[in-house]
């Protein structure tokens, strides 16, 4: 009556037609030492069906891993940024005012933009009368000049030969 | 969600993620750490959680599509490993080996099935899914989920009673 039983569910089994209930009893069946013996290479099917139901992940699982976040960069660059002109202002200023003085009297303005530009045509005449030489180079090349005379009086003696 | 809330919903089916990876790349360390990718992947989109209708069916369809991808990649392709978990079978009597060797035939078989049929296989009768379950996991319908199932088994019933009858018969 069992074995009946069995023999159809297996049935319905291999066209995949058996509800889980059904697939439990089997397995139940199949589990037992005894089975009937012409049933007998259905046995290992389930068994490993059962076997490999128990078999577990054991790996941990890394899930604190920190993803950077890139919306505290920004923070950060902004405070940097903040600081750094917090701490830069102040000293620009100061140095500005010692090195460029200014004068409140128009008069004494007027001198000393004289005396500086004074400075400045002194320096650029010393280094005008330096460039003086070149005029001598200018009389050297004018005399090589002669030489074309040399080539005239040959082209007389010599025919060229493209001629 | 807490880690401890993610990890209370992970649980239960984290060892069936571990499973049908396994038996698509059969080796447990490829399968672990594809486990492991996936429930990586679900924690770093764990804010989408309420989005999904079955987070289990979800991780499911994630791990296969997972192995899939892994086993069509091109690592997967140049190398050709022949994956064995070797084990210390610690047991000298007869009948535990023979019935450990015969486990190990059906294993063989099911890793010689299809792609589809195995995931099939492995969904049904070792995870035991409802069908529409199965559907909604490997995006087929009921039909074709039912004909791969049929197919899948017997196959294996006939390649067992071969092995079974070697020499006998």
């Amino acid at each position: 009556m069992v074995l009946n039983n069995i023999e159809k569910l297996l049935e319905k089994y291999e066209n995949g037609e058996t509800t889980l209930k059904e697939e439990q009893q089997l397995k139940n069946y199949f589990l037992q030492d005894t089975v009937a013996p012409h049933l007998e290479m259905y046995k290992p099917m389930f068994t490993y069906f059962s076997v490999n139901q128990q078999e577990q992940f054991t790996k941990t699982l890394p899930l604190t891993k920190k993803v950077f976040n890139f919306k505290w960069l920004a923070f950060a660059a902004v405070a940097v940024l903040m600081i750094g002109f917090y701490f830069k202002s102040p000293i620009i200023s100061a140095y500005e005012d010692y090195a460029y003085g200014t004068y409140d009297d128009p008069q004494e303005a007027y001198n000393e933009v004289v005396k500086s530009l004074a400075m400045i045509s002194i320096q650029f005449n010393k280094g005008t009368s330096t460039v003086g030489y070149l005029n001598e180079m200018n009389k050297g090349t004018e005399t090589i000049g002669y030489l074309n005379e040399i080539e005239n009086t040959k082209n007389i003696i010599f025919k060229p030969n493209n001629q | 969600m807490t880690q401890t809330e993610f990890l209370n919903i992970v649980m239960p089916f984290k060892d069936k993620v571990f499973r049908l990876a396994k038996r698509l790349l059969v080796s447990t360390e490829e399968a672990e750490d594809a486990t492991q990718e996936v429930l990586i992947k679900l924690w770093n989109n764990k804010s989408k959680f309420e989005a999904y209708k079955n987070v289990e069916a979800f991780s499911m369809t994630m791990t296969k599509n997972f192995c899939l991808d892994k086993l069509k990649s091109k690592q997967a392709q140049n190398l050709k490993i022949v994956h064995s978990n070797y084990q210390d079978h610690n047991t000298s009597l007869q009948k535990q080996v023979e019935a450990q060797d015969s486990l190990d035939w059906v294993g063989r078989i099911i890793e010689e099935l299809p792609e589809q049929q195995k995931m099939v296989i492995q969904l049904r009768d070792i995870e035991q899914y409802e069908l529409d379950e199965i559907c909604d996991m490997l995006d087929m319908n009921n039909t074709s989920v039912r004909v791969a199932l049929s197919r899948a088994r017997k196959t294996i019933r006939e390649k067992l009673t071969n092995t079974h009858s070697y020499g006998i018969k």
